[in-house]
């Protein structure tokens, strides 16, 4: 980077670039109305624990894809040809589907309660929203272990055997442990795109912060705060962001290079 | 195609399996509309993101620092926030700002329509990404080329269209790959600001037929083929540029 101000030093200041998009144009609006910054200011708790929802349903996906990802990854490798092949054919799926539609198809196609000891226990639809992000998020990491795997040179493998390991032995002794420093980068990533993918469960109805906005607009029903409400979630959105990206930055930089996608 | 009709036709009386956008023609209607929609939207927005890309690149090796900080700025917006929220920005919050005229009726109507803040909120999205990935393969162009293009004398102007870029945009192909598929699967979106694009379409025809899972699958697979489409063009693509003794 060629300036040299410090990130949180940036952070605020692009945050606060966002946010003043808003007041800019909340100039007009007659004097018994409180300005359209004060309103949004009102509806602020209500957003975050909006944006609190994000958060946990983010960090569960994440648990979720990272397990199951990292299962599907070390399978796309294995001998058993059928397992392999169920791992390739997944990953490529959920990484080619885009998220909307798969959150769609996991809204509309799984049941909305199911039976446990006689009683129907509801499930949530922001649990189920959860399960439908982990599943792309899954097929990503899958492709990030498979890549992590291939990327150790096949000298580290004879290496181990010379040692008299076992083929499990050398994996979870010598090849994992590298893998895990080549991985945290794209992994750390991916948690970020994560993040900001949650806000499409709002499509589906899940109450997160981008419904609560539509809501708060909706009763507002004034046009000069909407500049600075979605300013605002845009913001907040940033703040967690953009750290993750610098951090992945500083990462790859000194691991290797991989590039930022796009969420789709 | 009559025959398919028919036999989708039959198989809805047979199985339930209720096919409907084969034979119901105003339901086929409603899909190729779709499917026309999001072909039209991924174009676009992919056209106007490598414009984007390109000449973002361009400025951001400009010698001005503040033209520098202003694309470093865009790009890190762009990224660090979620697209829907971009959109939601766009059609929500900026649509209502952007001039309109009044119909006999007298009602209000906006010149900028859903489809058209769909690419203005896909192509700054993606260009965002684009903009990085060109940027990226500019700074791997190896330095050797251009001192070469300095000892004979090239310009600045020469220097860039003549070694820099070609060689740039090869590097670049693998990313550039990555990212039109994310174009193509981004245009989904566009659904929650109603533009007629292929999951829009989809909710329409299972609102009125209650046949999710039939419609699901017929979804998933048309975005599978149009981002297969993308993925063949692009090795196409490779294979057209690559050059002898120049590793991909």
């Amino acid at each position: 980077m060629r300036t040299h101000r410090p990130m949180a030093a940036r952070v605020v200041i692009f945050a606060a670039i966002l946010l003043a998009l808003g007041p800019a144009e909340a100039a007009d609006g007659s004097p018994e109305r409180a300005s359209a910054f004060a309103t949004v200011l009102k509806w602020i708790p209500l957003l975050l624990s909006g944006f609190w929802l994000n958060i946990l349903m983010s960090v569960l996906a994440m648990a979720i894809g990272t397990v199951i990802g990292v299962i599907l990854g070390v399978s796309q490798l294995s001998k058993n040809r059928m397992l392999a092949g169920f791992a390739v054919l997944y990953t490529h799926f959920f990484r080619n589907a885009p998220w909307l539609v798969v959150l769609f198809f996991v809204m509309f196609l799984l049941p909305f309660n199911m039976r446990l000891g006689g009683f129907a226990v509801g499930i949530p639809d922001w649990v189920k929203a959860t399960f439908g992000l982990s599943l792309p998020v899954a097929a990503n990491i899958s492709e990030i272990t498979r890549g992590a795997i291939l990327s150790i040179p096949s000298g580290q493998w004879d290496a181990g055997r010379s040692l008299g390991l076992s083929r499990g032995m050398i994996f979870y002794l010598v090849i994992i442990p590298q893998c895990v420093r080549r991985m945290l980068p794209p992994w750390m990533n991916w948690y970020a795109i994560l993040l900001m993918a949650t806000v499409l469960s709002s499509i589906v109805g899940v109450t997160e912060i981008l419904t609560l906005t539509e809501r708060v607009t909706a009763s507002e029903s004034r046009p000069d705060i909407l500049l600075p409400i979605y300013g605002f979630v845009m913001a907040l959105f940033f703040v967690f962001c953009y750290p993750i990206a610098r951090a992945t930055y500083y990462l790859e930089r000194r691991f290797g290079v991989t590039h930022r996608e796009a969420i789709g | 195609m009559e025959a398919i009709a028919a036999f989708a036709k039959n198989l809805y009386s047979t199985t339930g399996l209720n096919f409907s956008f084969i034979y119901d023609p105003f339901d086929r209607a409603r899909w190729i509309v779709g499917i026309k929609t999001t072909i039209l939207l991924s174009i676009a927005s992919i056209f106007f993101s490598m414009i984007i890309g390109l000449i973002g690149t361009l400025l951001d090796r400009s010698r001005f620092r503040v033209v520098r900080t202003a694309i470093r700025g865009y790009v890190h917006v762009f990224r660090n926030t979620p697209p829907l929220a971009q959109l939601y920005f766009f059609y929500f919050a900026l649509a209502p700002l952007m001039p309109y005229y009044v119909t006999a009726q007298g009602a209000r109507q906006p010149y900028f329509d859903g489809f058209l803040w769909a690419v203005i909120a896909l192509s700054l999205l993606q260009g965002a990404y684009t903009l990085e990935i060109f940027r990226s393969g500019l700074d791997a162009v190896p330095k050797d080329f251009v001192e070469a293009s300095n000892a004979l004398a090239l310009g600045r102007v020469t220097r860039f269209c003549r070694i820099e870029f070609p060689l740039a945009v090869r590097i670049c192909l693998p990313a550039m790959e990555s990212n039109l598929v994310n174009s193509v699967k981004n245009t989904s979106m566009a659904y929650a600001i109603a533009v007629p694009e292929i999951l829009y379409q989809a909710t329409q025809i299972w609102g009125d037929r209650v046949n999710v899972p039939e419609v699901m699958c017929a979804l998933l697979a048309s975005y599978m083929v149009l981002v297969g489409a993308v993925s063949l063009f692009m090795r196409f693509l490779a294979r057209r540029l690559a050059m002898p003794g120049y590793g991909t």
